[in-house]
């Protein structure tokens, strides 16, 4: 994959990130102005300093005036993008972009989604007018990634058993890991058993396999890296960023097994070069991954590297992801536990990594946390679009 | 050269009310919630077309409960059957009579008469008891068949038998034995007409069917034949009734054999054949017989909720949009025909059709391919119980097709206990949900029978 990168072009110098879960009196408006106010105030910055906006949702509006009609910005430049579950990614991607094409100093990218709205269980789609044959139309997303258990066991001869304790685990891990996060949708651990014993919503996905549904909202301001310290002392420097959209030929492959994402594997290998990473497991201090359902956090170990193919599943068992295991991926909780408003995610993972980076994440710091990985995916196995950014504690680390 | 009964085929779904739940002898014949009167006509049809070779120029499709009014269900039909833009696809709806009309049109200028119905009563009426649903195609054409008709009689009455208002779901019966008395008279002379006509003394076998339950249960003393009397295999089927009576005794009938075909239903239309020495040869697949004896349970609560007879609660999901016409015109070759794309260069099969290449990069070097009648395999399956359905839960396979593409569908008659990876599929077209008022018909995988992993890789 041909990208240059813009390694340590530039940082991000303030975070903000609203509390998500399931917010019955609060609008997507009072999220918005919660969350970029608090990145204001990280950064010392005033509202009209920021020179122009990516805002990120999929559902929760539509142009640059979901964002600056409830912040009455003036006359700013706001771009709205989607990029399914990617979106927060995507505002932080184009935000950064702007800042280091020289276009703007101060440029902002937001992620919002208020999903309780509706009443309805799961995320709902918005598809144009079409002839009813799409199989998205009756595959719900649990479904769809379900189909990775079983296509897991058969191509790696993992008994069934096996699989089901190792996604056990991972929800296990991430409620763990959520129960030491204020800001978390479901801050209490979750015993094993209640996790085995949930009632089933796809396949052999179980309620507690599967993401929260949640309303949130995250925000990044992002400046020139050499910039960076007249914000604050600790700022995080990006190091990559990369996204690869798959031509969705799995779904009509037969060669395609369901146990890979081919998106992830060529969006992390793009940004392991960008940021000069050889041995990610060992370079890397933590990992933000997208286990939007379990199957997936124990595939993606894989795709990203962090575990041999094959092997992810008795490496989650073993607690080399857990918070205190040789490598801690969703510190803060994942998808599975913070809560996944769709358009704040991507945003939520680079929140936990300027968190540990800055050696702010209390209960959950990972010691000596130096560079860490945010990895974002939308959309289901056989097509999907994979986000993957490196960002790091110092300007010019690495190889 | 004359016109002559080439091919027949009979549908019955798989469903089957227990007759415990109905009070009836004997399990009541019910289509699925995702089958109408026009996928159960495609059912028919595609096995009587199995193995046709001459083009079908015109379908004649008879109902009593067509799926649309104001839109002709025929082209569906002829759409899924890929019969081309030249066929002359026509609905007769409306009354059981309709079937006659339908035969008499093939067996007159040749064609193919799918005769298809879902009869619904109301909960405990005679119509849920002693009705049925099913399907049956039969096609006509020039050149040596295995039935050549011999006499076509009409005989025509106006009387008040059986009635529906169109916008009623279930229909009414005057007392049967009023109209069994006008039938009778006209069952006879109608049979007598059509035997004189051709010279014929006695019929082999005869078939009498009517909407009269009166006229069934007392055919056998009203017209005989030599060796065989029969009616309604299963119950009143509605326009399917004929064809299906009449496929229970061509799968039995010798060579050189009568059948005179009766169908009582304002008036009485006789239609007498003499099988050939083709028919042995050219028998449906599997037996009416059989397929009766086929079948699987569905709970009665479960029948009520996929008739509107009972209103269930639907998953916690938004209802789907409805298909747009033009997306739907612009892919009717997909689906409706499940015709994907050809790489020219490299073979590989994309389904859903797509211009560019997923293999090889090639664009617009693309030629169509229906794989609607190719079987598969099960790469991989999962069931879904947040999904929206008229039946939930949904099952779903990702099928491997034999000779190459892959495509993820849902699973129609699904017995997701025995479904494993490897399993054998066909495929089925049915209505996946209908909203806004429009039917949205699709394809989906049907398990069957037989060892799985063979034929694949």
């Amino acid at each position: 994959m041909a990208s240059n990168g813009i390694r340590d072009t530039v940082a991000i110098v303030g975070m903000g990130c609203t509390s998500f879960g399931e917010h019955w009196d609060r609008s997507a408006d009072d999220l918005l102005l919660e969350a970029v106010g608090e990145c204001l105030l990280a950064s010392g910055t005033a509202r009209d300093d920021v020179d122009a906006y990516w805002l990120g949702t999929l559902s929760s509006g539509q142009s640059g005036l979901t964002l600056s009609r409830p912040l009455g910005l003036d006359y700013k430049p706001v771009t709205r993008v989607e990029n399914y579950c990617a979106t927060g990614s995507e505002a932080f991607r184009n935000a950064c972009y702007a800042v280091a094409s020289g276009a703007y100093d101060r440029v902002m990218a937001v992620g919002v989604e208020k999903l309780k709205d509706s009443g309805f269980s799961g995320l709902l789609r918005t598809d144009p007018p079409a002839d009813g044959t799409a199989s998205e139309l009756s595959l719900t997303a649990p479904a769809a990634f379900s189909l990775l258990d079983p296509a897991y066991c058969a191509a790696h001869g993992v008994h069934p058993d096996g699989m089901r304790e190792a996604m056990t685990h991972v929800a296990w891990k991430n409620h763990v890991n959520g129960a030491r996060n204020p800001k978390a949708q479901f801050r209490s651990e979750v015993s094993k058993e209640k996790i085995d014993a949930a009632p089933r919503v796809a396949g052999r996905l179980g309620v507690f396999d599967c993401s929260g549904v949640s309303d949130g909202a995250a925000a990044a301001l992002v400046v020139r890296a050499e910039d960076a310290y007249d914000y604050t002392d600790h700022p995080v420097f990006v190091k990559a960023l990369s996204l690869a959209a798959g031509p969705m030929r799995g779904g009509m492959d037969p060669a395609y097994d369901f146990t890979t994402f081919p998106e992830v594997v060529r969006s992390a290998q793009d940004a392991y070069a960008q940021a000069g990473i050889t041995d990610p497991a060992r370079e890397l201090s933590l990992a933000e991954v997208h286990d939007c359902f379990t199957p997936t956090e124990i595939v993606l170990m894989e795709d990203l590297g962090l575990s041999h193919r094959g092997e992810a599943w008795k490496d989650v068992l073993a607690g080399d992801f857990d918070l205190g295991g040789r490598f801690p991926v969703n510190v803060d909780g994942g998808l599975k536990s913070f809560g996944h408003p769709v358009g704040a995610s991507g945003l939520r993972m680079l929140y936990e990594s300027w968190l540990q980076l800055r050696g702010e994440a209390g209960a959950r710091q990972v010691a000596d946390a130096r560079l860490a990985l945010t990895h974002n995916l939308g959309g289901r196995p056989g097509g999907c679009v994979s986000f993957v950014s490196v960002v790091g504690s110092e300007r010019g680390q690495g190889s | 050269m004359t016109l002559a009964l080439q091919r027949y085929a009979a549908y019955l779904p798989s469903g089957r009310l227990g007759a415990a739940d109905i009070g009836t002898a004997a399990p009541r014949v019910v289509a699925s919630f995702d089958e109408d009167s026009t996928t159960m006509a495609v059912a028919a049809a595609a096995t009587a077309l199995a193995g046709a070779e001459a083009a079908v120029d015109a379908v004649y499709l008879a109902t009593t409960s067509p799926a649309y009014l104001d839109k002709t269900n025929a082209t569906a039909v002829a759409a899924a059957l890929r019969l081309g833009p030249e066929c002359f696809a026509v609905d007769l709806a409306g009354a059981a009579r309709s079937a006659m009309g339908a035969i008499r049109a093939a067996a007159t200028s040749g064609g193919l008469a799918v005769l298809s119905d879902v009869r619904v009563g109301r909960p405990g009426s005679a119509d849920e008891k002693g009705g049925a649903d099913a399907a049956g195609a039969l096609l006509f054409g020039l050149g040596e068949g295995i039935a050549d008709v011999l006499a076509q009689v009409s005989l025509s009455d106006e009387f008040l038998d059986r009635w529906r208002e169109p916008e009623a779901v279930t229909g009414q019966q005057w007392e049967e034995r009023f109209g069994f008395e006008r039938y009778a008279e006209l069952v006879r002379s109608a049979a007598a007409s059509a035997l004189s006509s051709a010279g014929v003394s006695e019929a082999d076998h005869v078939v009498l069917v009517s909407p009269n339950s009166a006229v069934r249960n007392r055919a056998g003393s009203l017209v005989k034949g030599a060796s065989t009397t029969r009616t309604s295999p299963v119950g009143h089927a509605g326009c399917a009734d004929v064809a299906l009576a009449l496929a229970d005794v061509l799968d039995e009938a010798g060579p050189g054999e009568t059948v005179l075909v009766l169908s009582a239903a304002d008036g009485c239309d006789a239609l007498l054949l003499r099988t050939t020495a083709l028919l042995p040869e050219r028998r449906q697949p599997r037996p009416v017989a059989e397929q009766v004896a086929a079948g699987s349970p569905v709970s009665y609560t479960a029948y009520l909720g996929w008739r509107g007879l009972l209103q269930r609660e639907l998953p916690r999901r938004p209802e789907p949009d409805r298909p747009a016409g033009p997306p739907s015109a612009r892919g009717a070759g997909w689906k409706f025909g499940f015709a994907g794309t050809r790489c020219d260069r490299c073979g590989f099969l994309h389904l859903p059709p797509l211009r560019v290449c997923r293999s090889c990069g090639a664009a617009d070097e693309m030629t169509e391919v229906s794989a609607a009648a190719v079987g598969g395999r099960v790469a991989t399956y999962t069931i879904d119980r947040l999904a929206y359905s008229p039946s939930p839960p949904v099952v779903d396979v990702v099928v491997d097709f034999d000779g190459g593409g892959r495509c993820a569908l849902e699973v129609a008659d699904a017995a997701p206990e025995s479904l494993e990876v490897g399993s054998r599929v066909e495929l089925v077209f049915r209505r996946l949900f209908s909203a806004g008022g429009v039917h949205n018909y699709f394809w989906k995988a049907r398990q069957v029978a037989g060892p799985s992993n063979e034929g694949g890789s």
